[in-house]
């Protein structure tokens, strides 16, 4: 056999490696405090999630070490064994030693006066509720077990590992998200459901059981099926798929409209939020994900909005008296957008994409610093902010509370949408992916550059506008330090994480990264943690997102591409000699 | 660049429209400096002693962004690429340095052998700084070398917000209040200039430290090295030169510095907390690009005219134009040269050393 073909061995000494992070991980986690505050959660029995997550972090790093190198096109795969079970052990051994160092550490000096979250219970917790040197004996041997049945892990084969990764996944999922299931059963009558499914805290016997069932068969009956009925939809004639096709929407934009009156108040509050962020990374998706322009300042677009309309309808806003309703005054809101756009988009027409970005930070920030300032004082009430914003009002009908603004937000949500789809096969959405690939080549096709660069941030601005204006009026009041850059990195997570380009990638990345952490409050002093987390990991591993779109996905990996095929080509040159 | 290269096509007919827009912004800020110069002198608000302290603060904020900066320009020199959570590598240093002082302040040292704790806490802040720019190159940035340029820059914004809350999870989010130094209270004159004891130190040991590094990149095999990458990877690469290792003591020594600064900044400002490297981040980039990107000389000269523009510049002015509170304005100002620069002249004011553009 050719020599380059040969199959790659698991490296004992990279398992130490990856062992040591395990344990930097877990000691950074516990030392920022997630372990103390995500302890309050218990998924199953007295099993809680800061425990989830530890067995989380030893045994998928010790997976990790165990997983023979990256294998290209071409190369033999090695056959999994003993090797990889000692790599997870020699991991979870260097982890588990580490982990047992910080605890005896932790446990003979006082580090609170610098690390405020180092405290006693959280040593309590690591050690099992045992004495630091007890303790750190028994979490060491923890992680060694765990990186031991990590290795194992490799040893399965991949589709009973697929199956088993996923029923573990929604069972904890399960767990966390009673907080959503309980008001939805009580909506839909089926109280008794969740009585089944859940003790006082976390998962019930019966409840465990019955997910994992569900979840575990139908990842071995469903997998064929779907893919079939999916081809079956493609061979279908091009009406009768128009039917069925049809038929889908209809179904989704009644389950929409039914949901704010099955979910209850808290969670309508909770989807309205992530409705708003939605809007605006769609807006954002355009800029980003469709032209290519990287925008930083994106939040300045949603104060435009949120001002415009608090200052036009609010009775107390001090310089515009006659006061508009939302509808009066949603023209001027768009147009507000639109000047804005233009007023960002031309100074930066020729600008590359590093500095683009920074240029537009550099207007949100002015934007920002501009509301909040004495000098404009007269108009946007500094930090006082304008207050008493009315609510939307559609004829006779008063829109109050998060239940109706749910239908007005989703209103915009799906115009906004249908635009981005519409635009996205249309001749600007053309002419703005190719100067997303490569703007001197599309400027040489005949592409005109100026006015491409120009409408995207037109309409985002717009898009973002809408979504200043209805924050407003949600909220009632308005205030300058809710628009900081904070905001604008947000959206830009939502966009990337989901899939840039891809609006159903948009959507699930505003579900998830939104509307999750509103459900679990203990997450919420870790967002902004996670997203920084979440953006270097996908551009490392995945910069195409969870649902990617096709082109955006080709672009990004042709080198790849080329090289499998260099490596082949390689091969059979070999072979030939 | 590619992009001032005359177009051909449509876009010739929308270009001057472009053009006049651009002049018209031009004119405008001019104008407006000078009219508001005029007006803030003529009235004769501040006295002269108050404006030459303006000046002197100005340095001293400026030789911290010029300290900072020198990261920014160093990493784009070589990779083409912003570091922007290199404000976050600042504040890293800075916020150790905290800690060490308030562990000196309680001995008797920090009174009897001054100049040896300050060091201390400086070196302290140095080394943490340096650790972080190191990791983040080699965690985040070395796998996605090669890469279309925003995707890095992406990761760079991801690691600006881990870091930031990393940070705030592991100290807490307060803000965190460097202890008083008696030996450097008090002011002393120089040329006519009333200059705070802080102040000096912080001047002094910037424009040293600045100094040693313009001589480590000019006169060292290591310096050479970094130059010879900068110029051309894979020639570099060609001639023996280990790029991997060069561009690890890029970030090394632009953490250095960075944390450095972090402990002046604590002299100067006295006080520090998880956001603390937004704002300075951002101005440090802003001096690196007035000075011309991938230039050192230009980024000391750049921080020392961002310092100078944001102290000066509201009262001189914004006042002047008949502003209310203007010192609120000091960070649009910033913002505003930001912008300013970026757009007319992209190339600063010593000249980019960035070969041309292969992107």
């Amino acid at each position: 056999m050719p020599a380059l073909l040969e199959a790659r061995q698991v490296q004992l000494g990279d398992a130490v490696k990856t062992g040591v992070a395990a344990g930097i991980v877990a000691v950074f986690v516990s030392a920022i405090g997630m372990v103390q505050r995500f302890d309050g959660r218990i998924i199953f029995a007295s099993l809680t999630f800061s425990y989830v997550m530890l067995i989380a972090i030893f045994a998928g790093l010790g997976y990790r070490a165990a997983q023979p190198p990256a294998r290209l096109e071409g190369y033999e795969a090695p056959k999994a064994g003993a090797r990889n079970v000692l790599a997870g052990l020699i991991a979870g051994t260097a982890g588990g030693v580490l982990l047992a160092l910080f605890i005896l550490l932790a446990g003979t000096a006082n580090l609170r006066p610098i690390f405020p979250n180092i405290s006693p219970e959280l040593i309590e917790i690591l050690g099992f509720g045992r004495e630091p040197p007890m303790g750190a004996i028994l979490a060491a041997l923890a992680a060694v077990a765990l990186g031991l049945l990590g290795g194992a892990f490799q040893l399965v084969p991949s589709r009973l590992k697929k199956a088993i990764a996923g029923t573990l996944f929604w069972v904890i999922l399960f767990a966390l998200l009673r907080g959503v299931l309980a008001p939805v059963t009580r909506g839909l009558g089926i109280t008794s459901l969740t009585d089944l499914l859940y003790e006082r805290e976390g998962l019930s016997i019966a409840g465990l059981v019955a997910v994992a069932v569900v979840v575990f068969s139908s990842y071995f009956f469903l997998a064929g099926r779907v893919r079939a009925a999916r081809s079956g939809l493609g061979r279908l004639p091009e009406n009768r798929r128009r039917i069925v096709l049809l038929a889908g929407v209809a179904v989704v934009v009644l389950v929409l409209g039914a949901l704010p009156q099955v979910v209850g108040v808290f969670l309508s509050e909770v989807l309205s939020a992530a409705g708003i962020f939605l809007l605006m990374a769609l807006g954002l998706n355009i800029v980003v994900g469709f032209a290519g322009l990287l925008d930083l300042g994106y939040v300045a677009f949603f104060a435009v909005g949120a001002y415009t309309m608090a200052v036009l309808t609010s009775p107390i806003s001090p310089r515009f008296t006659p006061e508009l309703t939302f509808w009066a005054a949603l023209p001027f809101v768009i147009l507000a957008a639109a000047v804005a756009g233009l007023m960002v988009g031309t100074p930066v027409l020729r600008m590359r994409g590093d500095y683009l970005a920074i240029v537009t930070l550099g207007f949100g920030e002015i934007a920002r610093l501009l509301f909040l300032s004495d000098w404009l004082e007269p108009t946007f009430g500094a930090a006082r902010g304008i207050r008493r914003i009315p609510d939307i009002a559609l004829g006779p009908i008063v829109m109050k509370g998060p239940q109706d603004y749910y239908y007005a937000i989703l209103l915009f949500v799906v115009l906004a949408a249908y635009v981005s789809w519409a635009l996205q096969e249309s001749r600007i959405g053309r002419a703005w992916m190719a100067m997303r690939e490569d703007e001197s080549v599309a400027e040489a096709m005949g592409v005109n550059i100026v006015a491409a660069k120009l409408w995207a941030f037109v309409i985002g601005a717009i898009i973002a506008s809408f979504g200043g204006a209805l924050f407003a009026t949600r909220i009632g009041s308005v205030f300058p330090q809710t628009f900081s850059v904070v905001v604008s990195v947000t959206i830009l997570v939502l966009v990337i994480v989901g899939g840039l380009a891809s609006i159903p990638g948009v959507m699930l990345g505003a579900l998830a990264l939104v509307a999750l952490p509103e459900l679990l409050r203990e997450f919420e002093q870790y967002r902004f943690l996670i997203y920084g987390a979440l953006l270097i990991f996908m551009m490392l591993k995945r910069p195409e997102g969870l649902i990617p779109s096709r082109r955006r996905m080709r672009e990004l990996h042709e080198d790849e591409v080329e090289q499998d095929a260099w490596l082949k080509a390689e091969a059979a040159k070999q072979e030939a000699n | 660049m590619a992009e001032t290269v005359e177009a051909k096509g449509p876009r010739r007919i929308q270009l001057p429209v472009l053009d006049s827009f651009l002049w018209l912004i031009r004119l405008a800020a001019v104008f407006a400096v000078v009219w508001g110069a005029y007006f803030s002198i003529s009235s004769g608000r501040l006295s002269g002693a108050q404006w030459k302290d303006l000046v002197i603060f100005g340095l001293s904020q400026g030789s911290v962004y010029a300290l900072i900066a020198l990261g920014y320009t160093m990493v784009y020199g070589v990779l083409r690429f912003i570091n922007f959570a290199h404000g976050e590598v600042f504040m890293s240093g800075a916020m150790v340095a905290f800690f060490v002082a308030r562990g000196l302040s309680r001995t008797a040292m920090w009174t009897d052998q001054v100049f040896l704790s300050l060091l201390l806490v400086m070196l302290a802040s140095a080394a943490t700084s340096t650790m972080i720019a190191v990791l983040l190159e080699r965690i985040a940035y070395r796998p996605l070398r090669g890469k279309p340029r925003l995707i890095p820059f992406i990761t760079a914004i991801g690691a600006s917000f881990f870091l930031q809350y990393a940070i705030a999870g592991l100290f807490g989010f307060g803000f965190k209040s460097f202890p008083q130094v008696p030996a450097l209270s008090g002011s002393f004159f120089f040329a006519g200039f009333r200059v705070l004891k802080t102040q000096s130190v912080v001047i002094v040991a910037a424009v040293m430290m600045m100094v040693g590094l313009y001589l480590f990149v000019e006169k060292t095999r290591t310096g050479k090295a970094m130059r010879a990458v900068a110029e051309d990877q894979e020639i570099a690469r060609l001639m023996g030169i280990n790029v991997d290792r060069t561009i690890s003591i890029v970030f090394a020594v632009g953490g250095a510095m960075a944390g450095a600064a972090g402990f002046l900044y604590l002299l100067v400002f006295q006080q520090v907390f998880f956001l603390t490297g937004f704002l300075p981040g951002i101005k440090a980039f802003t001096a690196a690009v007035v000075g011309g990107i991938g230039n050192i000389p230009g980024a000391m000269i750049g921080g020392l005219l961002l310092g100078g523009i944001e102290s000066i510049g509201p009262s001189l002015v914004l006042t002047g134009l008949g502003i209310p509170s203007a010192h609120q304005l000091k960070d649009v100002v910033a913002f505003l040269a930001l912008v300013m620069i970026l757009i007319f002249k992209p190339s600063g004011v010593l000249g980019e050393r960035v070969a041309e553009d292969r992107a």
